[in-house]
């Protein structure tokens, strides 16, 4: 896996944990899955390291609501590259004002990049089936957007005039 | 004294152009279906299909599947109605000079 | 009509070179068969029986003379020459090349035209009434709204994996000709007493193997919060449509497990949630598309135009082309013209490059430059001054698109069937040939009245079979194909789902069967002014059904 974080291949610091959380030192990154977060909350909050969660595509994005302050990172799930339900799932988790680090895990393809972008992700854990250029090139296919759209994209905007409004930004804050 | 055969024979659509071909005897697709390789037996049909996905890793066919025929004199012909169709083309009689008839002719 | 601007002009270009990438790294090899086809899909690319299928969107059916001809051009430089029109209101080429197919994107590109979601699990063309901005009762031309909607719709980030296809239909009139109640979503205007626009939201109709009726979630939604609205509804539908089987995937199915209360809260919940901040930009991108489409420069004639009257009088054939083939039109002194691309013994749909031509030259001559395509495969013409209806239908005939049986007999909907189609179960345009030679005469026709006839070769439905007033479907039972045939279908307003009159029949049978139906209603008729569609409504099909099977042998 390489992680592509806003734009460019950087190594990943983050470390995946389980319910053996504790094993790991309390200043590492982790990200432990949702029933783990919610099982170890207080515990997990009080450590000095960073902290994700692993988020099934088919959870609410309202389950986050609580923990969304103190929450570093969303690691969302794509089971299939067909499945779109991340996609609306990020949008949520933005508009719900979370302004960490939102990355695409599981089965993404980098024709989906511009897509994931849009929707609010800055970080994709990208496979290695495709060369690095393929996912840097993958990001700029599509100059435009018909809908709202970080940089500048949108195309209403364009016309109109007038920044994206900041709860419309996908990557707020 | 002609003998019918009942066997299969492994189709596919070219990558490229979508056109329908099979699987010959040399290992080649081919648009000709009198060419295709019979596969009389189980065995033999394994092979066809080992051959099928080696072509679609290949990329020289979308998909590579099994299709029931009868081969009599050196002609193959496809028991299922789709498959014939696939073969001959489409069925409906076009308009006297219209292009596609002169296509199709 | 609508015409790009810079930006829709990059859009499109982007995208056709997304495109090009995207085919030349799978046929190097690089995506997998499984992981191209959903891009290939989203680009109109079907793989059907003999070769690859390109769906061109034609956006709510209207295009201008110059993409007609481009269509043309693209027949023949890609093509075996000719074209088939489809039932939502696109183009389809039949013999297509993968290696070619970024090619006819770029020439698409030139004229402002694109496939873009015409096929896929996204959402797909956006239809409406083909005589838009030109019909008498017309509250308001829908396209702007259409045009707002093809927008927000292309490349969607959320809704460009979805469970299924997404189909939108929109009208802008009482009588409505886009189908809207058997769309995922229909939208239908209305006004309110002070004279405001407000939309009719309809959800879950469709068609298919279960065919079913939309229910009205919101019946005045301020135009406003349209686009607010509908995202609304497709991010319920994105989250919660099922994805474990294909054949319970449409939005119809999660209205129906749902129930219409529960699925309308989860709706009104999930809209409640965004905020607002773009029910203005919205509004402004709307009032900017929609002077594009102010009516054209309508020449202030007289109700009556006495050229017309004294052609009528004179030309018995000309007088019973007007007669089935045009409509009124709101502009005194015009008319709407509808072309029929039903010949008898034709292909329904189909037209070469020579008659697109030929119909883009009228069109620019006599139409202010549009032409329309109808969801009953034909070609609209939609705003012909009367003094000028002689010469039009004079050029019809010389082109041999001069068939006057619009919305007739023989004005035969059928889907492309067995003989394309890599999804069908029969054949559907042998079918439709054969009953429109036995239905050809005119005089017939007429006397017959309106009769919509569907044919679909499986139960995808894409003829619409369900909505016509008879529907014949094609299936396979021990190898042989045989038809059933339902009747009391409608479209229209009064949106029906036509009920199955029995036992299946053989393709030689099936001319027969519909002359014994026909006969049926002429029989029983009140008068010549009771239509087909409401007699069975009065008799319902019971009288049908005896009739057709009466000396029938059982089955």
């Amino acid at each position: 896996m390489r992680l592509l974080k806003d734009g460019d291949f950087i190594a990943d610091h983050w470390v995946l944990a389980d319910a053996d959380w504790r094993t790991l030192p309390d200043t590492a990154d982790i990200i432990v899955p949702f029933k783990v977060l919610l099982a170890d909350w207080k515990a997990l909050r009080a450590r000095p390291g960073r902290l994700g969660v692993d988020f099934a595509n088919v959870e609410r994005a309202e389950a986050l609501k609580t923990f969304i302050a103190d929450l570093d990172l969303v690691a969302v799930v794509f089971p299939s590259f067909t499945d779109g339900r991340g996609f609306s799932l990020a949008r949520a988790l933005r508009r719900l004002g979370f302004a960490g680090e939102l990355r695409a895990t599981g089965n993404v393809l980098p024709d989906q990049l511009a897509f994931l972008i849009q929707v609010g992700f800055d970080a994709v854990a990208t496979s290695p089936r495709f060369a690095p250029e393929t996912w840097l090139k993958a990001a700029g296919a599509m100059s435009l957007a018909y809908q709202a759209a970080p940089d500048r994209r949108h195309v209403w905007r364009a016309r109109h005039g007038g920044e994206e409004p900041w709860f419309e930004q996908p990557h707020a804050g | 004294m002609s003998v019918l055969e009942t066997g299969s024979i492994l189709t596919g659509n070219r990558l490229r152009d979508g056109a329908v071909v099979y699987l010959d005897r040399t290992g080649n697709w081919t648009m000709s279906i009198d060419t295709a390789a019979v596969a009389l037996e189980k065995a033999a049909e394994a092979a066809l299909i080992r051959h099928g996905e080696a072509a679609v890793r290949n990329n020289l066919v979308t998909e590579a599947y099994l299709v029931a025929v009868t081969r009599e004199n050196g002609t193959v012909i496809p028991r299922d109605r789709r498959e014939r169709i696939r073969h001959t083309g489409p069925t409906v009689v076009y308009r006297a000079g219209t292009p596609l008839l002169i296509a199709a002719e | 009509m609508y015409r790009y601007d810079e930006f829709d002009a990059r859009f499109v270009a982007d995208r056709a070179a997304q495109f090009r990438d995207q085919a030349e790294r799978r046929l190097a090899g690089e995506l997998t068969e499984d992981e191209f086809k959903p891009f290939r899909l989203m680009n109109g690319l079907y793989l059907q029986l003999h070769a690859y299928m390109l769906r061109v969107a034609i956006p709510y059916g209207t295009l201008s003379s110059r993409q007609m001809e481009k269509l043309a051009e693209i027949a023949e430089r890609f093509d075996r020459g000719y074209g088939h029109f489809t039932t939502r209101q696109n183009i389809q080429y039949n013999w297509i090349k993968l290696d070619a197919a970024a090619d006819i994107l770029d020439a698409l590109a030139e004229v402002d035209m694109h496939a873009i979601q015409t096929s896929g699990n996204c959402i797909r063309n956006v239809t409406t009434d083909h005589w838009a901005g030109a019909a008498v009762n017309e509250l308001a031309d829908p396209r702007p709204v259409a045009e707002l909607l093809r927008q927000w719709s292309s490349l969607h980030p959320e809704f460009s994996f979805l469970p299924r296809k997404f189909k939108i239909a929109v009208t802008g009139a009482p009588a409505d000709r886009a189908a809207v109640k058997v769309h995922d979503i229909g939208l239908r205007l209305h006004l309110n007493g002070s004279g405001e626009r407000g939309w009719e939201v309809i959800v879950g109709g469709g068609q298919g193997r279960t065919p079913v009726i939309g229910i009205t979630v919101r019946d005045f939604l301020p135009e406003s919060e349209l686009l607010g609205y509908l995202e609304a509804i497709m991010r319920v539908y994105n989250l919660h449509g099922r994805r474990d089987n294909k054949y319970k995937a449409r939005i119809k199915i999660l209205v129906r497990e749902l129930g219409t209360e529960e699925f309308s809260r989860q709706v009104e919940e999930e809209y409640a949630r965004q905020a607002r901040p773009r029910a203005e930009l919205d509004a402004r991108e709307l009032a900017r598309i929609a002077a594009y489409f102010a009516p054209p420069a309508f020449e202030d004639l007289p109700r009556v135009s006495t050229t017309l009257e004294n052609a009528r009088l004179d030309n018995r054939e000309f007088a019973r082309w007007l007669k089935v083939n045009t409509a009124p039109h709101r502009q005194p002194g015009y008319a709407i013209v509808n072309i029929s691309l039903k010949p008898a013994g034709g292909i329904p749909g189909d037209a070469t490059a020579d008659e697109m031509r030929a119909v883009a030259a009228l069109a620019r001559q006599f139409s202010f430059d549009e032409l329309r395509v109808s969801h009953h495969q034909n070609l609209v013409l939609p705003h012909v001054k009367q003094d000028d209806l002689f010469a039009v239908w004079q050029a019809l005939k010389d082109a041999g698109l001069a068939t006057a049986n619009v919305g007739l007999a023989s004005d035969i909907i059928a889907c492309p069937g067995l003989d394309y189609c890599a999804l069908a179960t029969a054949r559907s345009i042998p079918v439709a040939q054969g009953l429109s030679r036995r239905f050809a005469d005119l005089d017939r026709q007429q006397a017959i009245g309106p009769l919509r006839i569907n044919i679909s070769g499986c139960i995808n439905a894409c003829g619409h079979h369900h909505v016509g007033h008879i529907g014949i479907l094609g299936l396979e039972k021990k190898g042989e194909e045989f038809y059933q045939i339902t009747i009391g279908g409608s479209s229209s307003e009064d949106a029906a789902i036509g009920s199955i009159v029995g036992p299946g029949f053989a393709a030689d049978e099936v001319p027969d069967a519909i002359e014994r139906i026909v006969e049926t209603y002429l029989e029983l008729r009140l008068s010549p002014e009771e239509t087909f569609i409401a007699a069975v409504k009065r008799l319902g099909s019971t009288p049908f059904k005896e009739r057709l099977y009466a000396t029938a042998e059982g089955r």
